[in-house]
């Protein structure tokens, strides 16, 4: 019998929590303290009231997305958990960039925002904000090509995501019972 | 508001309740609420210290007689004491602190109760609801600082909250996997006034626990026990916390599956069967983990395969495949790979289980096991002094196997669950998954609060005695007859043991040169006590001091020398097992 293991990729896992104080420092702390690896953290109020929901992106094997998922369980206040990356899902994130420019540059920074159908949102005597949505990949790479002109700060939301079709990941028509749920992620040979 | 209520028993209010309920709702201070919300809850005991920030609370306890109020004399002891008391009692156990250095005081007791699943709840007072950010006086952030360590926690920051956060939480810590809860108060919510409506049940959308394991998993499970020739019952805190007892022999009998024991799972499974194997792991009988390394089935129930269970997991079990039984769904998988899951309540699942299994006899798997038993028996001690080892038999002998025993952490503990034969479910207290030193007094008062009409006895080290033992006043102020028995060594025992094994003898800060006298420190307290320094004095000694009426300190001079075997170094395998002094030499390579 082997041990567990612990390498493996990138997962989206969603949380929907009860909106309450102290939520947050939970969550997080429950990642700090088992020693999971969050790239990125998004948190907004759901389509229910007193109901917010989260999006994590974790990195590690299979042991690690089950365990996160059985820890964040147990935490009171959370009342469903999905594992976006296992389904046909869209993933989006936004950023904010601020790009030095000036009236020789702008219109070649206007055209490769407008490829990647970003948008410019503010003018500034020196600088324009860049409102961009997309996968991690294209922001990643709208701020390369920036990158020559100087991106003096940028601002990301961290990945959300959400499934194709059906209902809503954790609404009361799809949603088991927090811990009814479990059995069905164990781990069976 | 100085009325008073008395309600014999949970949930049924007399009529002066009803009165006032036809009148309409009751409309109470937040103190009141609390005290209200104890009562319900069928609380009668409570073990606190109070302060500034909780003394509403405490100005309002001589409304409520039937809630006993036991003053320690520090906050970690109320917590522990707690502790004791719920583990002896099954009950919820409840301590009170005041904000700031009163809540800190009880963060070792709650991290030991939330690695051991003990129900708790722990009120704490909280500077007034303006102040909190400000750095008031006597502010900590008490609920940021016990958030990994309760299994839930609350701020109130509105009086009429109160009934809906106390019934939450003790249902939170008494369902499911048992563990401590905390309950911060302002002080001006404690003050203020509102109604009270006390909630008839509890329902939390996202805290449903798993009772029933899963149909298909259990016949699985069956399934597997079939076809086994060398299975083991591996059985541990869950099996007690759900009573588990009838069900895990049963299973076991009818199976011929031999029960192992965790630390916390003794007493789940009577020592005198002959089925029982004892204690596995680091300092586990011997043979138990040689018939791990054998058998090709384990079941875990309500156990967690903890690190000091498994040594080094690559090497765990190697020929096994695994049941594991468990309510809490984050315990399965979690260290080892398990063939077959069962989410749910221990009592329950094994009850299905063991209708599923057949009858059967394993002669070889018995016999195998016997002749392990027989080549790695459990030793009896090798220094020269007053063994520690004969002292926990003798008192075991003495108490008939039926005491309540508790422990600190160390050697003596060791001993105490590898000697101690318990006939009793249940009986067993001590501090497994944090390790707390210092548990074995104030745990022992509270274990003897809770069950007056049986010995209780501490099994102690030199050590973690003078960690706590400032509770001899609170066990003297009320008579508690704890029965203390010391097994001193002049030293933190287990710690001079690793360096003398894993540091090649390099004794650094392990030995206690000035220890008190324990037997004039005793008299200071008007407490029965006696030297012990010969091994034919070890009987009447215990039995002199099981006839006290009341509190009884021995004091036993140990062999200093002495070492717990066997010994798996901490994260090796069971081939790197030491058995003996002798087995040392052979591991020399180790250090
Ligand atoms: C609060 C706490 N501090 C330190 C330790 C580390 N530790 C484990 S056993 C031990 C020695 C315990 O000494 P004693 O209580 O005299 O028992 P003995 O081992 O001698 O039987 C120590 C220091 C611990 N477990 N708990």
């Amino acid at each position: 019998m082997a041990d567990v293991s612990l390498n493996g990729h990138v997962h989206t896992i969603t949380a929907l929590v009860h909106d309450r104080p102290g939520v947050l420092a939970r969550v997080a702390g429950l990642f700090s303290r088992r020693g999971f690896n969050i790239s990125s953290l998004a948190v907004g109020h759901s389509e229910t009231a007193g109901l917010s929901r989260m999006t994590f992106v974790v990195e590690g094997g299979d042991w690690v997305v089950e365990q996160v998922t059985k820890q964040l369980y147990k935490l009171i206040d959370v009342v469903r958990v999905t594992n976006i990356s296992s389904e046909s899902s869209v993933v989006r994130e936004m950023a904010l960039l601020k790009v030095k420019s000036n009236k020789d540059n702008r219109a070649e920074i206007m055209q490769i925002v407008d490829i990647f159908r970003a948008g410019i949102v503010d003018v500034g005597k020196d600088t324009v904000i860049v409102e961009v949505t997309g996968d991690e990949g294209k922001i990643d790479a709208l701020i390369k090509l920036l990158q020559p002109f100087g991106v003096r700060e940028t601002m990301r939301t961290g990945r959300i995501a959400m499934t194709r079709g059906g209902v809503a990941a954790g609404t009361k028509q799809t949603a088991v019972p927090a811990a009814q749920s479990a059995p069905d992620t164990e781990v069976v040979p | 508001m100085g009325r008073v209520f008395f309600y014999p028993r949970k949930g049924a209010p007399v009529t002066e309740r009803q009165a006032k309920e036809s009148e309409g709702v009751l409309h109470l201070t937040g103190a009141q609420m609390v005290c209200e919300s104890l009562v319900r809850e069928g609380t009668d005991i409570m073990f606190g210290l109070p302060g500034g920030a909780i003394l509403p609370l405490y100005q309002t306890l001589p409304e409520y007689p039937q809630l006993r109020h036991i003053l320690v004399r520090h906050e970690q002891n109320a917590g522990h004491a707690a502790d004791g008391y719920a583990r002896a009692s099954g009950k919820v156990g409840v301590a009170v602190a005041t904000s700031g250095p009163g809540a800190t005081n009880l963060v070792t007791p709650l991290a030991t109760a939330m690695m051991d699943s003990v129900p708790i709840v722990a009120i704490t007072g909280q500077v007034p609801r303006a102040a909190i950010g400000r750095d008031a006086f006597q502010e900590t952030d008490t609920t940021g600082i016990t958030l990994p360590i309760t299994k839930h926690n609350y701020l109130v920051m509105d009086t009429a909250d109160i009934p809906q956060i106390m019934s939450e939480a003790f249902h939170i810590a008494r369902t499911g996997r048992p563990g401590p809860v905390l309950i911060d108060l302002p002080r001006d919510v404690l003050t203020e006034s509102d109604d009270f409506d006390y909630p008839e049940h509890v329902d939390l959308p996202s805290y449903k626990p798993t009772m029933e394991g899963h149909g298909q998993m259990i016949k699985r499970a069956a399934q597997l026990i079939a076809d086994s020739q060398r299975p083991l019952l591996m059985v541990g805190h869950g099996a007690i916390i759900s009573g588990a007892f009838a069900e895990v022999r049963e299973i076991a009998e009818k199976a011929q599956i031999p029960v192992i024991t965790t630390l916390l799972g003794i007493g789940s499974f009577s020592g005198e069967h002959i089925l029982s194997m004892g204690m596995p792991g680091m300092h586990g009988q011997a043979y138990n983990n040689w018939a791990i390394d054998r058998a090709d089935l384990i079941i875990g129930v309500g156990m967690r395969f903890d690190d000091r269970v498994t040594g080094r997991l690559s090497a765990f079990a190697p020929n096994a495949k695994v049941i594991h039984i468990d309510i809490d769904p984050a315990e399965v998988g979690k260290n080892v790979r398990v063939t077959v899951p069962i989410v749910g309540d221990a009592k329950r699942v094994l009850h299905a289980l063991e209708k599923q299994v057949e009858q059967v006899s394993r002669p070889e798997w018995m016999s195998e096991i016997d002749a392990m038993r027989a080549e790695h028996p459990l030793g009896s001690g090798h220094g020269s002094g007053l063994r520690p080892q004969h002292v926990v038999r003798e008192l075991c002998d003495v108490t008939d196997g039926r005491a309540i025993v508790v422990t600190g952490v160390g050697q003596h503990q060791m001993w105490a669950a590898q000697h101690y034969v318990f006939k009793e479910p249940g009986s067993w207290i001590t501090s497994g998954g944090l390790g707390t030193m210092g548990f074995e007094v104030p745990a022992a008062m509270g274990a003897a609060f809770a069950q007056p009409n049986r010995p209780v006895w501490s099994i102690a080290g030199d050590g973690g005695f003078q960690m706590t033992m400032s509770e001899l006043a609170t066990i003297v102020e009320h008579n508690v007859p704890v029965k203390f028995a010391i097994l001193n060594n002049n030293n933190l025992g287990l710690v001079r043991q690793l360096q003398d094994l894993f540091y090649g003898g390099s004794r650094v800060a392990s030995g206690y040169s000035a220890n008190p006298d324990f037997v004039k420190l005793a008299e200071a307290y008007g407490i029965w006590a006696k030297h012990v320094t010969d091994e034919p004095q070890v009987r009447s000694a215990i039995e002199e001091a099981a006839a006290v009426d009341g509190p009884a300190i021995i004091d036993f001079h140990v062999e200093p020398e002495e070492n717990v075997y066997p010994h798996v170094p901490a994260g090796e395998s069971v081939f790197e097992m030491i058995e003996s002094p002798a087995g040392r030499e052979a591991l020399s390579w180790l250090t």
